[in-house]
């Protein structure tokens, strides 16, 4: 089998992340947009397995299309009365937004097909070659390397990340409650 | 064989830059913060993709930073986006709409 | 051909097997539950279609199939379409990890690794069912939305809220279990307890009944149906479908039911082991099925038993019973493991937790319902508090001297139920 099986995924998903992406910024509809933010977050998914990344692909999930894109429709299905027939509209200055995006993605694409950085292969040969193989192993050594107590590992910016989670946690209640008057 | 470095890099400023349109160009805050997300995912790409290049590249180095980064991304996005939802929906509850160009309170 | 080929060939097959027979017992978890229900209400259930009703659910769906299906003009016609099939799509590719038997006897040949009774072992197998049984509220969410009926939009939203709070108690709940097995794959979980010589249940009773309880308000099954409760919100997110996207929401909800009873048979109860019998070939899967077919009952028993909680009851329970029990546990776990204390210090704690807290409500609840003496009354009835209102009927009757099948039905040593009955039965001449 001589066919690359990385590479048809790998376009296949690009393009239904793009196009998704897309659908998010265009739609009239913005539960439609909501509908799509879905698919780019499994595309993005996706995406991270063909990197080898399984982990994050599955917190990409769990976290995004499982619970942000959630709490994003519930504000949606009660903030939906406020915005009239055109639920998702672009602001005036649109052409503006649109020029920066394009010189700056254009800036971006250049700067990416000239640097030494950013030659390499990124998709491992080995995939789909079956449980265990390939470079394999990364969810224990991504554990090792987060909150391991004894070797090298990012323990306390973990720990500080959860102390940003119970204060938005907090914030998020207290904002968000409605006032006893 | 195996997809260059420099696709995922494309893809991710490709989907960055409408990530950084969607923010910059729409009215209801809850597409803004749509847009911002579409926005964090694009970076996660990019590191990602770095990692897994690292982990055929350098065995020295330790190759999923990137990764770990990602993690952290993640965990501060979700973070952001439950602060940004209660905001909304606290504006939405004094003034009765999200339209972000009718909220200029404090606009001189 | 290729590893490559062989494993996807592998993969498919294994793929529409699973499917098929995910469909066929759904399609008798129907009848076996109108069955089983009907036992616990004393009455038939359904017996006409062929023998024991074996034929029921092809009539069943028969009906499902040419019945009309109704498209409310205020749907939003897109979504309203989609949304039963995403239901069915998450409950389908939940159940991808879970292992039916072992590979070790089978050699180490590519067809055995292709063939093995998994579609797949990926090494982050909880955190993937976890995953995608969190993206089964799009089903209900969008369901509702779609179905442009207020009624419809609030179970939706009911239900959003219950299975984003509940999704946490799960994951945490089941966090002790995959620090003792170190593995996030359910093969490994398996082979991990194998190792241990015991069984998870041992060691996180607390887990496991609060993962129980989690996992019954995740799958929206009494007394946890609050995104489907008739009686306020006339069936909720269902109200508007019928025909085969009916069914295809109540097919869902039997395949979740499916799933996260295999998870509890796989990560508390050892999966397809029992003891030294697991080697005989053919007979794991036996063991799994039969594992899980406890739990199945079980939940039709919880349906059968409890009565409806409240919605602000659910929250409270969640949030403030279920989530702070499942850190004490995951803490307690963590405090075992990391001074290498022996497993059943774990176990021990966990029951006492369980036996405390069984303190603390029934205390409660009987200061909140002071237990009452029966009453016993002129004609020989013993009779709980609950039934007083009866029971004054039930005297009136009796001074009336119409009293003649009472007395007959209701001797002295009776439970309430039956004196019960005898009063209804008597009152209702």
């Amino acid at each position: 089998m001589h066919v690359d099986l990385a590479s048809i995924a790998f376009w296949v998903i690009a393009i239904v992340l793009v196009g998704a992406s897309l659908a998010v910024v265009l739609q009239r509809n913005i539960v439609h947009a909501a509908l799509a933010l879905i698919v780019v977050f499994g595309a993005a998914a996706g995406i991270y397995i063909l990197l080898n990344a399984e982990f994050i692909a599955i917190v990409q999930v769990l976290i995004y299309a499982g619970a942000v894109t959630i709490l994003i429709l519930f504000a949606i299905m009660l903030t939906q009365h406020s915005m009239g027939r055109n639920s998702n509209p672009f602001s005036t200055q649109w052409w503006l937004a649109a020029l920066i995006c394009i010189l700056l993605g254009g800036g971006i694409i250049y700067a990416v097909g000239h640097s030494v950085m950013a030659i390499g292969t990124a998709t491992s040969p080995v995939l789909l070659a079956g449980e265990g193989s390939g470079v394999g192993g990364t969810v224990v050594r991504l554990g090792q390397l987060l909150y391991s107590p004894f070797q090298y590992s990012y323990v306390l910016p973990f720990e500080i990340a959860s102390v940003v989670l119970l204060v938005a946690i907090v914030g998020a209640i207290m904002i968000g409650r409605e006032e006893e008057e | 064989m195996g997809v260059s470095l420099q696709a995922f890099l494309v893809l991710g400023a490709v989907v960055f830059c409408i990530g950084l349109f969607g923010a910059l160009s729409k009215r209801n805050a809850v597409s803004i913060l749509m847009g911002i997300e579409i926005m964090l995912n694009a970076v996660n790409i990019t590191l990602v993709a770095f990692a897994s290049s690292f982990l055929h590249q350098q065995p020295k180095n330790n190759p999923l930073t990137g990764q770990i980064f990602a993690v952290f991304i993640i965990t501060v996005a979700a973070a952001e986006a439950s602060v940004a939802l209660a905001m909304i929906i606290a504006i939405y509850r004094r003034r009765n709409t999200i339209d972000v160009g009718e909220i200029n309170l404090m606009r001189w | 051909m290729s590893d490559v080929a062989i494993q996807l060939i592998g993969a498919l097959i294994k793929c529409v097997v699973v499917i098929g027979a995910l469909l066929t017992i759904f399609a008798y978890m129907t009848l076996i539950e109108r069955r089983v229900l009907a036992r616990f209400q004393r009455r038939v259930g359904p017996n006409r279609a062929g023998p024991f009703g074996l034929l029921q659910p092809l009539a069943d769906g028969m009906k499902m199939a040419f019945k009309e299906q109704i498209i409310p003009s205020k749907a939003r016609r897109f979504v309203f379409l989609i949304a039963p099939s995403i239901s069915v799509f998450v409950a389908l590719s939940a159940f991808a990890v879970v292992p039916l038997g072992d590979t070790t006897a089978w050699g180490n040949s590519v067809w055995a690794h292709a063939l093995a009774p998994y579609i797949a072992d990926i090494n982050v197998g909880v955190l993937y069912i976890l995953a995608i049984s969190s993206l089964a509220v799009y089903g209900i969410v969008l369901g509702g939305w779609s179905s442009g009926n207020h009624y419809s939009l609030l179970g939706a939203l009911r239900s959003a809220a219950q299975m984003v709070s509940y999704e946490v108690s799960i994951a945490l709940s089941l966090a002790g279990v995959l620090m003792f097995s170190q593995t996030l794959s359910m093969v490994g979980i398996v082979h991990a307890q194998v190792n241990y010589g015991i069984w998870f249940i041992l060691v996180q009773p607390l887990g496991f009944l609060l993962y129980g309880i989690a996992a019954t308000a995740e799958v929206n099954r009494a007394p946890f149906d609050l995104p489907e409760a008739e009686q306020e919100l006339v069936a909720g997110y269902l109200t508007e479908f019928s025909g085969l996207r009916w069914s295809l929401y109540q097919m869902a909800e039997y395949i979740n039911m499916i799933t996260v009873s295999s998870i509890a048979a796989t990560l508390f109860f050892g999966g397809w082991t029992l003891g030294g019998l697991s080697g005989i070939p053919g007979l794991p899967i036996v063991w799994y099925v039969v594992k899980v077919a406890i739990f199945l009952f079980i939940f039709m028993w919880l349906r059968a038993t409890l009565p409806r909680i409240r919605y602000d009851q659910l929250m409270r329970f969640g949030w403030q019973v279920l989530l702070p029990l499942s850190v004490l546990n995951l803490l307690a776990t963590a405090v075992v493991i990391a001074f290498g204390w022996p497993w059943w210090i774990s176990g021990v704690f966990g029951l006492a937790v369980l036996l405390v807290g069984g303190a603390v409500y029934y205390a409660r609840m009987r200061r909140n319902h002071p237990l009452t003496q029966p009453t016993q009354d002129e004609i020989g009835l013993l009779l709980p508090q609950s039934v007083r209102l009866v029971h004054i009927e039930a005297q009136a009757l009796a001074t009336n001297g119409t009293n003649g099948a009472i007395s007959a039905n209701g001797s002295k040593g009776d439970k309430s139920g039956a004196s019960a009955e005898a009063v209804e039965a008597g009152a209702r001449p």
